[in-house]
């Protein structure tokens, strides 16, 4: 029952969609006041869920429908199951098993899978460019973002999340050794939510809208749903693995704090949104492999280095 | 020095500016003195010469005789490109542009303006609104 | 990779005005491209042949929003030219005026145009904060923001008295100032120059066999412009550089015409420096003796020229406009040779098209035919119906008649 309650309410579903719905209009805000402008009204992103919901589906006559009705409910599916082991105001996560740091990094990498074959099964050419392009894209980000996520792993010696939190809640300072591996997330993370310098697959002015092009009505809401919600999970994972202190205050205050580093790191999000312009995705690839994966590597040593010194 | 995200000063001292964007319809935006909007007609003025109806761009302009020597205009909005040129041409300054332009209205009925001088038909009646 | 035909327009969000391009693509690399012309056409040399000297001012000045005074100008030069008019000199120095001004607003738009195109939306938004300076000073000095209704046939409408002469004068000031942000902006911005160079490489060979006009030859080296070499207004007047580049790329295209703005700002005090005093119009007659002209404007995006035949009545006998954006569009296709689907969008904002300006009546001629026959109503449409058939797969034919039938 309390299962039942957890999966679907809190911290679940409904939750989830709340915080984020709630999070687009900070980062619209945010982005609106950064180019001094007045930006949407707080309750903007409801509106729009409930607005693309109310309208008409329109499947193209030459997609697959079961796939392309599909796609959304997979995607939103997964980025909420992910939520279930990380770890957000106190040191032990919904479930946890050693090895759930692997199982959440998947489970986040299905959406991107989602939008690809939600894009090629709609059968549009600007679709299947768009889906191609995500990706594409997926082989360039997804590397640095696993071996930056591991590192702290290898210093906390388990490969559980909660495990991890409880390590670093008890020893603070060896959080400090983990800057670099929290930057090179911070980059990946952008390819992952396809945002801006990052976000060729949805690129306005070249395909229309990539691989959302056929999509309509309520499948549209729930994608958007789903990177809206994907936002929120991948902001509290980093902030779970890079800024794990203060896990043991317990009630409003733990949920405060929790809630102040994903807001910090979704303001990251979009600062970087707001100056910088969309990279070409030769230039995407040639980014991430020449300089941000030396860097995640870099990282790596060192938590080698501080692991092998720790054993002594 | 080249470096990615060169606009970042600026950006961030934005927050602490007041937004560059006027809150319209709630703040109206006031058009200067001169500004070509919608064009007006005083019917005591007009000698009939019909000149303005041969300058006119798109024949937005109809005079009708309402009586001895006078005249009413009737000024087609939808028609109107409101470039004034009538109101250079009239040798009598007969007729006037206003500052106003918010002049979209639902009822097509509403874009014909008449201004003459019936009893009850003023210069302001019958104008869009 | 197979070959995949895309199209991009007729509705396409990277356009702002319809144009139909087809795009070959082999993953994301273009194999071919061909544009096709003519949706935005309106019939308005027609038009003009049935309007007075004093109507067609208008409507030629609505051929387009943001080159309105430059297509004002270049008509109302050429009938002045043909009526043999001495307009005073005040009045040509009000119209470089006017018309330097409307350089800036096109030049600051056509920088938040490419901003957008290549994901920047900051740099859209606050370069339009900027140009809304210039649009206030528009509307205050000539009534309106767009289409400023300026030039009469022998000089100008509204005179600049002391209060507008201050505040455009604090106005340039301003922008100045912004200005030079700008270009330290595309300067250093790192993201913004990866994107720009070494995208759109234009030869100077190809652009003066292509007959390129305006900044985009400009940033190929080529050294034309029709102020210096064919002064009209007070441009003969007055001291200013021409800004060449020899980047090649869009880059080159974005400097240059930074560096035309900051020109214009001087142009700006020059003209309010030296401004004579005097009249603003001389009486022009209602009929136009018989002769024929051809005048010339650099407009923001080029060379624009206007051909007008008068034939002694009150009306224009023909009408010819041709705008810079047809002349720079040959260029496009030799620009886009080896280049990805992500650069398209850039590419094609990097010559400021200006659409509405470009769609008039061009005549075709097949090689080796010598006479000319008219094409009637039905012929066209049914050419029309058959492309779609063969090329889209659409047949018109079929919704034309349950259109037809359900208005019945």
């Amino acid at each position: 029952m309390i299962a039942l309650f957890n999966m679907l309410v809190f911290p679940g579903f409904l939750f989830l969609a709340f915080m984020g719905l709630a999070c687009e209009y900070i980062d619209r805000k945010l982005y609106a006041r950064l180019q001094n402008r007045v930006g949407p009204p707080w309750f903007q992103p409801f509106a729009d869920f409930i607005k693309l919901a109310a309208k008409e589906e329109i499947i193209p006559e030459e997609a697959n429908p079961r796939m392309f009705k599909a796609m959304p409910v997979f995607a939103i599916t997964a980025t909420i199951t992910a939520s279930f082991y990380i770890p957000m105001w106190n040191a032990r996560a919904l479930l946890s098993f050693n090895g759930d740091l692997i199982v959440t990094l998947y489970l986040l990498t299905i959406p991107t899978l989602t939008y690809f074959l939600g894009g090629w099964y709609s059968t549009s050419l600007y679709s299947k460019i768009g889906a191609v392009r995500s990706l594409t894209q997926l082989f360039a980000y997804e590397v640095p973002l696993l071996m930056a996520i591991l590192s702290p792993a290898l210093i906390a010696n388990t490969w559980s999340l909660s495990e991890m939190a409880r390590f670093y809640n008890a020893h603070p300072p060896y959080l400090l050794f983990n800057m670099i591996g929290f930057a090179i997330s911070i980059v990946a993370l952008l390819g992952k939510l396809e945002k801006v310098p990052f976000d060729i697959p949805e690129a306005e002015t070249e395909i229309v809208a990539g691989t959302f092009t056929e999509y309509s009505g309520r499948l549209l809401a729930m994608f958007r749903l789903s990177i809206d919600i994907e936002a929120v999970v991948g902001s509290a994972l980093l902030a779970a693995v890079y800024l794990p202190f203060g896990l043991g205050i317990g009630g409003a205050m733990g949920f405060g704090l929790f809630m102040m580093k994903v807001l910090l790191i979704i303001s990251i999000l979009s600062l970087s949104r707001t100056i910088f312009a969309r990279l070409r995705i030769d230039q995407m690839i040639e980014f991430c492999w020449k300089y941000v994966s030396p860097f995640a590597f870099l990282q790596i040593l060192i938590s080698l280095i501080l692991k092998g010194a720790l054993a002594r | 020095m080249i470096r990615p995200g060169a606009m970042i000063k600026q950006v961030l001292a934005s927050i602490f500016r007041k937004p560059a964007t006027t809150r319209y319809p709630f703040i109206r935006s006031q058009m200067p003195e001169h500004f070509r909007g919608k064009i007006t007609f005083s019917p005591e003025m007009c000698i009939g010469c019909k000149i303005c109806i041969r300058d006119c761009p798109s024949n937005a302009i109809t005079i009708n005789k309402t009586g001895d020597k006078r005249f009413e205009c009737v000024i087609n909005l939808s028609k109107c490109v409101y470039c004034a040129q009538c109101v250079d041409s009239c040798p009598k300054k007969a007729l006037h542009a206003t500052r106003e332009f918010e002049l979209a209205s639902l009822d097509v009925k509403k874009l014909k303006a008449t201004y003459g001088d019936k009893p009850q038909a003023k210069p302001e009646e019958g104008a869009a609104k | 990779m197979r070959k995949v035909v895309i199209p991009i327009g007729p509705q396409h969000p990277a356009l702002k005005e319809p144009e139909s391009f087809n795009v070959t693509l082999s993953g994301e690399r273009i194999m071919a491209f061909s544009a096709r012309l003519g949706y935005n056409h309106r019939g308005i040399e027609k038009a003009c042949e049935e309007r007075t000297y004093l109507q067609d001012v208008y409507l030629i000045e609505r051929i387009c929003g943001i080159c309105s005074h430059t297509h004002s100008t270049c008509f109302v030069q050429a009938v002045e030219e043909i009526a043999a008019l001495e307009v005073p000199r005040r009045a040509l120095y009000i119209r470089t005026v006017i018309g330097e001004l409307e350089r800036i607003h096109s030049h600051l738009l056509w920088l938040g145009v490419a901003g957008h195109e290549v994901g920047f939306d900051t740099l859209l938004m606050y370069t339009w904060r900027d140009r809304e300076v210039v649009m206030d000073i528009l509307a205050d000095v000539t009534g309106n923001r767009v289409n400023y209704g300026m030039n009469t046939i022998g000089g100008v409408r509204r005179d600049l008295d002391a209060a507008h002469i201050k505040s455009m004068l604090k106005a340039v000031d301003t922008l100045e100032d912004r200005t030079k942000y700008y270009i330290q902006v595309a300067r250093e911005e790192r993201t913004l120059i990866e994107r720009l160079s070494k995208v759109g490489t234009l030869t100077h060979e190809d652009a003066v066999k292509l007959g390129a006009v305006g900044p985009t030859a400009r940033a190929s080296g080529v050294d034309r412009d029709t102020r210096r070499d064919d002064p009209y207004a007070a441009y003969g007047e007055l001291d200013f550089k021409v800004v060449t580049d020899d980047h090649n790329d869009v880059y080159g295209r974005t400097l240059v015409r930074m560096g035309e703005l900051m020109e214009s700002y001087k142009i700006i005090r020059q003209a309010i420096k030296n401004m004579p005093d005097g009249p603003i119009a001389i009486k022009s007659p209602r009929r136009i003796p018989a002769g024929e002209a051809l005048s010339r404007y650099e407009a923001p995006r080029g060379e624009d020229v206007h051909y007008v035949k008068a034939n002694g009545t009150d009306r224009p006998e023909r009408v010819k406009v041709r705008a810079p954006t047809l002349a720079n569009l040959q260029t496009v296709e030799k620009m886009l040779e080896d280049g990805q689907l992500a650069d398209l969008p850039i590419v094609i904002a990097a010559i400021d098209p200006c659409f509405s300006c470009t769609d008039r009546s061009i005549v075709v001629r097949r090689s080796g035919v010598r006479s000319k026959n008219m094409i009637r109503w039905e012929d066209l449409r049914s050419r029309g119906i058959e492309w779609y058939r063969e090329n889209r797969g659409i047949d018109f034919a079929k919704l034309n008649r349950k259109l037809s039938d359900r208005m019945r």
